[in-house]
């Protein structure tokens, strides 16, 4: 498969002030996202995991641009993102902000109240001009279909539809200008869980449909299985371990994985969990701790994991781990 | 036998709204047994929380208890008189809600609003509540309880808060304590923190525990009987065993719905949406939903019946889809 995203060495730390209004002064440092590398293909989707805090939501945001980076770097389909948005002409950053689109967490607030569904929908061909007027109407409609809504859903308002409903909306508004790629920020965690399987049930049909690449982003394990080829897992703004969803599930390498799939309940009383308790909670990303940022709740730490950091390594056909201990449990 | 420390007969709590009757609780029954965690299932405006609400009368308004019965260790608690209410409300039955942040004062200190409870309920000096909380802080595992009581709530993380609100909820030793969704506001690992630390205290100090939550792996997991709620009815009640081999329509559908961690495989979504409750449908709640339903379904409200072991379906078709 073809390489769509490529994201380098991205970096993006959040300056800390020091209190007062006339000196204020840097003194230190939010990580946020510290260093990060990973590919997106065409067509797959990755699902980005971590707990609250570990920077997912920034990483979406920064491939879109939509947060300015501090370092590092965005390829997609061969253009440099941030350059585009930085020196590019209009028509540039216009087709480039066309191939990538976002579905936020909460369909509550990202939809205007004001406007009907036929305007939120309509409102991306008003501002990308690559359609003519004539075929806004019939645009609409086909976009209402393809997520599952009626046409006399087009004239009422945001208010009026369930939450489901509306990420419907949120849906069909992100690909009204064709994008190959979408970041879905937590689609499905504001929603109820007879509708959850509604919502990922057609982010697959979709992307059978159009070959889109999602940048899945969640801190729900199981609906993470369920629809990513491969999945990335964050600490404190570093990636731990990237793998395809099978290995990732079935042999995960890295302490925190482990202990992150081991503590999600499963429905099955034929199973009882054998759950890894992670003592203490996530650190500070203002002061993170040194060599691996897990080491403080790792029960296998070594003096080397405190003082010596662990590289993203290889560790198995396509299965990165960064732990200094990965090969003892292959 | 063991015997039951609250039983619900027929529970009815409605909302008065403008726009009508919002008809939150229709009927609802069960029992939980003394010492017994037990699983309330259900999606959001199933009724969950307002059965919690219900048992300690802090219903909000416009809500009002209608019709029913409550029994707490035989007592009609309906029956009692509001300064009566008071006495029970954190001294026998208690909740632990649902976002750990909202529900803990900003403005006092830790020792501050939780002793406040102790003073309140028991008529003691300040130093004598001060030590029954930081007893209590220690029962939830709370690093450094003495130290935790000058602090404010502001300098604690989301689980450390849940744990000072688990902690408040058992001050008084209840005997009956509804956890409101206790870890949906948490990451997984914390999550299973607080799990463990609910069935620890439920095992070492007798404590019978209503779980709500939407998570069907959290009640797999730590309940053994389940009650599962929709749409203010009570769908199915059993042991956990009970409900996974033969479930109910709208369980089984939920169960296929929801993503499990240890599988990949296709989800059956359930169709449309959590139906209003100011018109609830006819019939069956779950009718116009469910891809079972028959004509019967429409028009006749299935009634909760015992099909065995304690198993409590509602539902016309469950025991021809089952075998007879």
């Amino acid at each position: 498969m073809e390489t769509l995203l490529q994201v380098k060495d991205l970096v993006k730390y959040y300056p800390v002030y020091s209190r007062g209004i006339v000196t204020k002064k840097v003194v230190g440092n939010v990580h946020a996202v510290d260093h990060i590398t990973f590919e997106v293909k065409k067509g797959e989707t990755v699902g980005l995991v971590g707990e609250s805090g570990c920077g997912k939501t920034t990483t979406g945001k920064l491939i879109l641009n939509l947060e300015k980076a501090t370092s590092g770097s965005v390829l997609f389909d061969g253009f440099d993102v941030f350059k585009t948005f930085r020196k590019g002409s209009k028509e540039e950053k216009s087709r480039l902000r066309r191939s990538m689109q976002m579905v936020f967490q909460n369909p509550y607030a990202s939809l205007d109240p004001r406007m009907t569904v036929f305007d939120i929908i309509s409102e991306p061909f008003k501002i990308h001009r690559h359609l003519p007027k004539e075929e806004w109407g019939e645009q609409v409609y086909k976009l209402l279909d393809m997520v599952g809504l009626e046409p006399y859903h087009a004239e009422r308002y945001p208010h009026e539809f369930s939450g489901g409903q509306r990420q419907r909306i949120c849906i069909a508004r992100a690909i009204a200008v064709n994008p190959k790629f979408i970041v879905a920020d937590e689609p499905v965690s504001s929603l109820d869980v007879s509708i959850r399987a509604q919502i990922l049930n057609l982010m697959l049909d979709l992307q059978k449909r159009l070959g889109i690449s999602y940048l899945y982003i969640s801190h729900d394990l199981s609906s993470v299985r369920q629809i990513s080829h491969r999945v990335i897992v964050m600490y404190l703004g570093e990636i731990v371990e990237s793998a395809p969803t099978e290995k990732h599930f079935e042999h995960p390498l890295h302490p925190y994985t482990r202990a992150l799939i081991s503590a999600v309940p499963i429905p099955d009383p034929a199973k009882k969990m054998d759950i890894i308790l992670l003592p203490g909670e996530v650190p500070s990303p203002i002061n993170p701790p040194s060599g691996c940022r897990f080491h403080p709740r790792c029960q296998y730490a070594t003096p080397k994991c405190s003082s010596e950091k662990p590289a993203l390594i290889e560790i198995d056909r396509d299965h990165f781990v960064s732990c200094h201990y990965a090969f003892n449990f292959l | 036998m063991s015997m039951n420390l609250l039983e619900i007969e027929n529970l009815k709590t409605y909302f008065f709204t403008e726009a009508g009757v919002v008809k939150a609780l229709d009927g609802v029954t069960f029992n939980v047994e003394k010492g017994c965690t037990i699983g309330l299932v259900g999606e959001s405006g199933s009724g969950k929380s307002v059965t919690a609400q219900s048992v300690l009368r802090i219903v909000p308004r416009p809500g009002r208890i209608v019709g029913g019965k409550i029994l707490f260790n035989g007592e009609d608690i309906l029956a009692k008189k509001e300064s009566e209410m008071r006495s029970y409300r954190g001294k026998k039955i208690s909740l632990i809600f649902q976002d750990p942040t909202s529900s803990l004062n900003p403005v006092f200190t830790i020792g501050n609003q939780l002793s406040d409870i102790v003073m309140q309920h028991n008529r003691v000096k300040k130093d004598e509540a001060a030590e029954a909380v930081v007893k209590a802080l220690k029962l939830v595992k709370l690093p450094d309880p003495e130290e935790a009581l000058t602090r404010y709530p502001h300098q604690f993380s989301g689980g450390m808060k849940q744990r000072i609100c688990i902690a408040r909820a058992l001050l008084l030793n209840p005997d009956l304590l509804f956890a409101d969704e206790p870890t949906t506001n948490l990451d997984v690992t914390i999550q299973a923190q607080i799990i463990a630390l609910l069935v620890d205290l439920q095992k070492n100090i007798g404590l019978t525990l209503v779980m709500i939550t939407h998570d069907m792996g959290i009640v797999t997991q730590m309940c053994k009987c389940v009650v599962v709620l929709y749409a203010g009815k009570v769908m199915e009640i059993g042991s956990i065993e009970k409900i996974f081999e033969m479930p109910h329509p709208y369980t089984e559908a939920l169960l296929k719905a929801v993503p499990r961690l240890d599988q990949t495989r296709k989800l059956i979504s359930i169709p449309g949406n959590i139906p209003n409750l100011i018109e609830p449908p006819s019939g069956c709640r779950f009718h116009p939903r469910c891809q079972y339903a028959v004509e019967r379904c429409k028009e006749e409200v299935p009634p909760l019946q015992d099909v065995g072991g304690g198993h409590m379906i509602s539902c016309h078709r469950w025991r021809e889809l089952n075998g007879g």
